[in-house]
């Protein structure tokens, strides 16, 4: 048996190891201070270029492009997820016809972009006015507001039916056949089951859509739909004054980062049981 | 010299060469090449779009590559540089990145200029501004794939590249390199079709890609709806045969990995 005799005798504290200053840092520093002098050459120019009249005369027309942005995103989000329930499930179904139908569909708008989609539904259809008047659709295809919404919602159907069907897909299989077992009906499995399973796979991707969409809804400006960028422009135009993009940026990058930070929030919430 | 080399690609032009598609169905339509219809015109702008995308992809995956080596490097204010970057390029609309790019670039020529005692008017061209706000946006959206194929490749990776006597950055381009493109190449695939997709906002700054020539053509012969929808097919083939030589790159990249 063997025990402690004498202690360790006391010893000064390890000696701080110098931090050498490698290459990394210094670029690291570097860039920094491109940054800082970045930001301060903006705060600059907005305060060298501070104009009162511009800002009562710009001000409220930006919260007001600002709210269009906001509502046709909104809008076309909620629209856009209730086309998508149809296309999700016939790209799932069985059925040859449907599923092609849905491929298609999905194909179509996820490889073309949102600009040509909308060129194509504004002036396009458009160009078709005797027809849709006689069908009395032409009080929607004449306000550019209803075709940005409109392109928007079909959009964001097919990113949004993939998205649906990509979650479904992921509850495994069991899960089906486990209520099965049980006797629980189609329906009941799909809303009690495999829904609250896959929408939490989904969550993440949509909240990268919502935050695309909001990027997205940009190009409604091009249509002459005043939103925050339609506003932006119009603002650029009168003033010639480079401050107007700013704005529009410090706008678009405080929408999308409180969305990312709350969607980080509700991921975490939500998943409170799925964490040891 | 130069003479049977344009003479080949005349020939092998898809829009308007002998075998093109315009030149046979677009005969005596809206579509035919030459100054009697749109064909040659749309052509350019397929060209201009597909030039486009091919000059901004090398740039955007080096900047993107050097933005994924910034933000997994162990020093802290490195990595809160990279984190800047790719907060603000990936939350602002593309639009607004190259509207920001194309006037402050041109304001910024123009001020430093007018130091030098010139004073006047800079226009910046086109083609470089949008290569430079789509690099920077496309860039951004890499660095992330690219990093987390960093974090896939193992530690020992790089400790087996110490222990063979290997320089840090061989290491880099002879082990870490080739795994990280495969692993990294779906990532990347997306980002591509992305890019080609992003191309059309340039229309805007007065490029003449395809959404623009259409555009011009739409508006003088007022048949939008026929335009615009060859529009969208144009930019359905290119990704069609983007996603056909993808899958191509793939299996190559492929063929000499471990089956796990």
């Amino acid at each position: 048996m063997s025990f402690v005799k004498e202690l360790i005798a006391p010893r000064p504290a390890p000696a701080v190891v110098a931090r050498p200053l490698t290459a990394a840092k210094v670029a690291g520093i570097v860039v920094l201070v491109l940054w800082g002098l970045l930001a301060a050459a903006l705060v600059m120019m907005v305060i060298n270029g501070w104009d009162t009249a511009k800002f009562e005369r710009y001000g409220p027309r930006y919260l007001n492009g600002l709210w269009t942005t906001i509502s046709i995103v909104g809008i076309s989000i909620v629209l856009g997820a209730l086309l998508s329930l149809p296309i999700a499930f016939a790209r799932m179904s069985k059925n040859r016809v449907l599923n092609t139908i849905a491929y298609a569909y999905v194909y179509l708008f996820r490889s073309t972009p949102l600009l040509a989609q909308l060129f194509l539904i504004y002036y396009g259809l458009g160009s078709f006015r005797a027809e849709l008047e006689s069908v009395g659709l032409w009080w929607f295809f004449r306000e550019a507001w209803y075709c940005g919404l409109f392109s928007l919602t079909i959009n964001t159907a097919a990113y949004q039916a993939e998205i649906l069907r990509g979650a479904i897909e992921s509850v495994p299989r069991g899960q089906h056949e486990g209520a099965a077992a049980l006797g629980i009906s189609k329906r009941i499995t799909l809303r009690k089951v495999i829904l609250p399973q896959a929408l939490i796979v989904a969550l993440r991707p949509y909240g990268n859509e919502v935050i695309l969409m909001i990027k997205g809804s940009a190009v409604v400006a091009i249509v002459t739909v005043f939103d925050l960028m339609g506003e932006t422009r119009y603002a650029f135009s009168r003033t010639f004054d480079y401050q107007t993009y700013l704005w529009a940026a410090i706008f678009y990058l405080t929408m999308v980062e409180a969305l990312r930070h709350l969607w980080a929030f509700m991921e975490a919430r939500l998943t409170r049981h799925l964490k040891r | 010299m130069s003479g049977w080399l344009s003479a080949l690609f005349d020939t092998l032009d898809p829009f308007c060469g002998p075998a093109g598609i315009f030149t046979w169905l677009g005969q005596g339509s809206l579509i035919a090449c030459g100054d009697a219809g749109w064909g040659d015109e749309i052509a350019f702008g397929v060209k201009v779009t597909i030039t486009l995308a091919l000059a901004t992809l090398p740039v955007g995956l080096v900047i993107g590559f050097l933005i994924a080596l910034a933000a997994q490097s162990e020093e802290r204010l490195l990595r809160l540089a990279a984190g800047i970057y790719t907060t603000i390029f990936r939350g602002l609309p593309e639009l607004l990145t190259l509207f920001i790019v194309y006037y402050g670039a041109q304001i910024l020529l123009q001020t430093v200029l007018s130091t030098f005692g010139y004073d006047g008017r800079v226009e910046i061209n086109a083609f470089v501004a949008g290569m430079v706000a789509l690099a920077v946006v496309f860039s951004s959206y890499s660095s992330e794939v690219l990093l987390s194929a960093f974090r896939a490749i193992p530690r020992g990776q790089y400790e087996a590249g110490d222990a063979l006597g290997l320089r840090r950055w061989r290491t880099m381009f002879l082990i870490v390199l080739p795994q990280l493109i495969r692993i990294a190449l779906p990532g990347l695939t997306n980002l591509w079709l992305i890019l080609l997709k992003d191309t059309s906002y340039v229309s805007v700054i007065g490029l003449a890609d395809i959404i623009r020539q259409t555009g011009i053509a739409a508006r003088v012969s007022r048949e939008a709806f026929f335009f615009y929808t060859i529009a969208c097919l144009l930019y359905l083939v290119l990704a069609m045969i983007s996603s056909f030589g993808l899958g191509f790159i793939e299996r190559w990249a492929k063929r000499s990995g471990v089956s796990r």
